[in-house]
């Protein structure tokens, strides 16, 4: 271990319990877990439909009453550390199941013995075993694993760019020395960000700094044929969002939408926030002619996956063509403060 | 300028790279008599150059919008006296590879001075690129064909074309406006642009798009066949017995 630089512990960490996507996780997996425990009590068919009404009748209310809950919770829960928030979690489990227990037999004034016991075991159990699963879970996306995909994508820079970029800095050197000065700082701010440690969430301001400096070699290199239309005005400048979100799609967009023609074409931009949430859509000129889609794809598929990583369900990324334009529309959840493991670490 | 002078046509889409090349010819130069005769930001434009402007050696990037460098050599093939053409690239892809295996020279960008003098020394030596030499480069389809006229290149882009006619030793190029002269094997230019141009007749290549229709042709000694009509010219062209099948899957695709 002590020969991997950069390596940082794994913090096990509760479940963002806000999140959409942890709430479906939730739903699917409990009612899963009820329809294996009801086949594996009933094998009959006329059998199975009511011993699934009758779980059924307890477990949902269990179940909505818990989330509630935690949702209610989630912040108390988050900043705990993840060993008591874990016990803390099962003691609301079984606190729920004894409150509707006593609820149920307040209602149908019947006490069935041994139902408050069975309804906790069950309960524990899937608590338990979603715990687990949640924990695995994270473990596999945590940054260590994902490190490697990550810097594959930071290095996956397009050569071409950086070469074609020298010699455009190359070419003012003698000219205009300080064109070339300030073309050669941007160069080196964006692979100063390429090349850090980029596993973090980081504000939207600094992500669209990094993309305006791209944009300036870009326009360096090709001059009139590149513009550029920024609609910023309304964006939410402390968000946070994962670095590098932005500057590979404008990337494939000066690639794909702007080299292929002589004609001048239009990289817009356009970032603001809508309920809650931060959308960034990109669009650029659609060529017909392109045959490289593959390097496109690969970005894409990797934006999205550090999206999941970062958001889970709460984030998106859609691509489109109209008629002769690209787009690509992203939507994210607006942070603006870390997480609490990410901000101690 | 002595007439020794190596004229050099420089091409490439970025301005700055340009630029930068003409600084470094101009460093040669000391070394070396030579002129700079003129650039270009495309292959079409630098096809415009030479045709006026002889050179004997053309610098010119492989990847550019309109027409790349691969193109512009075929192309350059057609002029009475072709020049000397070397590739720039920026970047060592695949392509680059075949260049290597074919031995031709290109120069990486950002390309030394030391490089570009030993290349351009080399140059009177050199001939121009054989066509079959530059078959073997894995271009993409080309986007015009072009045909000499008064020792002129003219290009004619692809998606003008209504049909290629091989008549004698020349294949006829018919647009909308004219006919060319052109002399290539209508074989070679179907498996180049199979996708977009139907054999309707063993001598006859028609563009799918701009057929408009079949008709069908009794002759006076009571032979039948089928003919292409066509969009923006008066002319229909016969379909021969073993291309019938032509006029039902088009004819299909039409109606549909």
């Amino acid at each position: 271990m002590s020969s991997i630089i950069n390596q940082k512990p794994i913090a096990a960490a509760l479940p963002e319990l806000r999140n959409l996507g942890t709430i479906l996780r939730i739903i699917i997996a409990v009612n899963l877990l009820v329809a294996v425990g009801v086949l594996l009590r009933e094998w009959r068919w006329t059998a199975i439909s009511s011993a699934w009404l009758e779980t059924v009748a307890v477990v949902e209310p269990h179940l909505l009453l818990q989330l509630l809950l935690l949702y209610a919770l989630a912040p108390q829960l988050e900043r705990l550390p993840y060993r008591t928030g874990s016990l803390v979690i099962l003691a609301l489990t079984a606190a729920v199941a004894i409150a509707l227990n006593a609820m149920l037999g307040m209602l149908s004034g019947i006490t069935q013995p041994g139902a408050l016991l069975r309804h906790m075991v069950f309960a524990l159990l899937i608590a338990v075993v979603l715990l687990f699963y949640f924990y695995l879970r994270a473990k596999s996306l945590s940054p260590a694993i994902t490190e490697a995909r990550l810097q594959a994508l930071q290095s996956r820079i397009r050569p071409h760019f950086l070469f074609n970029s020298i010699n455009a800095v190359l070419s003012l050197v003698r000219t205009e020395p300080r064109r070339a000065e300030t073309a050669l700082e941007d160069l080196a701010e964006l692979f100063r960000v390429l090349m850090r440690d980029n596993r973090q969430l980081a504000p939207l301001d600094d992500e669209v700094q990094l993309c305006r400096q791209y944009l300036n070699l870009e326009k360096l290199r090709l001059g009139e044929r590149l513009r550029v239309e920024w609609h910023v005005d309304n964006m939410p400048r402390d968000a946070l969002v994962p670095p590098l979100v932005l500057q590979p799609l404008l990337e494939n967009a000066v690639y794909h939408g702007i080299e292929p023609s002589s004609a001048p074409g239009v990289i817009a931009i356009n970032i603001f926030l809508r309920r809650g949430e931060v959308h960034a859509i990109l669009r650029n000129p659609y060529q017909m002619t392109g045959s490289h889609h593959a390097g496109n794809k690969m970005a894409l598929a990797n934006i999205r996956e550090r999206l999941a990583l970062h958001f889970d369900a709460e984030a998106s990324l859609e691509s489109r063509v109209n008629k002769d334009t690209y787009e690509v529309h992203i939507r994210m959840p607006y942070r603006s403060t870390p997480r609490s493991e990410v901000a101690h670490e | 300028m002595s007439d020794a002078a190596l004229k050099v046509v420089v091409v490439d889409d970025e301005a700055p790279a340009r630029r930068r090349l003409r600084e470094l010819l101009d460093d040669c130069a000391a070394a070396l008599p030579l002129v700079v005769v003129g650039e270009a930001a495309s292959g079409r434009e630098a096809l415009n150059l030479l045709s006026s402007t002889p050179s004997d050696l053309v610098l010119t990037d492989i990847h550019m919008p309109d027409m790349d460098g691969i193109e512009l050599a075929r192309h350059l093939l057609k002029l009475p006296v072709p020049p000397v053409v070397m590739f720039t690239t920026a970047y060592h892809e695949h392509a680059i590879a075949a260049f290597e295996v074919h031995a031709i020279d290109y120069l990486m960008k950002p390309v030394r001075v030391q490089r570009l003098l030993t290349a351009l020394q080399k140059v009177p030596r050199l001939r121009p690129l054989t066509g079959a030499k530059l078959d073997r480069l894995p271009a993409s389809a080309r986007r015009f064909l072009s045909v000499t006229e008064r020792s002129r290149v003219v290009l004619v882009p692809i998606e003008e074309i209504i049909y290629l006619k091989a008549e004698l030793k020349y294949i006829t190029i018919r647009t909308a406006d004219r006919e060319f002269l052109l002399e290539e094997s209508l074989t070679k230019l179907e498996e180049e642009f199979g996708a977009r141009f139907v054999r309707v007749h063993r001598n006859c290549l028609v563009a799918r798009e701009a057929i408009r229709g079949f008709e069908r042709r009794v002759t006076a000694d009571g032979d039948a066949h089928w003919e292409v009509l066509l969009r923006d010219v008066p002319e229909a062209l016969p379909v021969s017995r073993r291309q019938q099948f032509v006029v039902r899957e088009i004819g299909r695709d039409t109606s549909a």
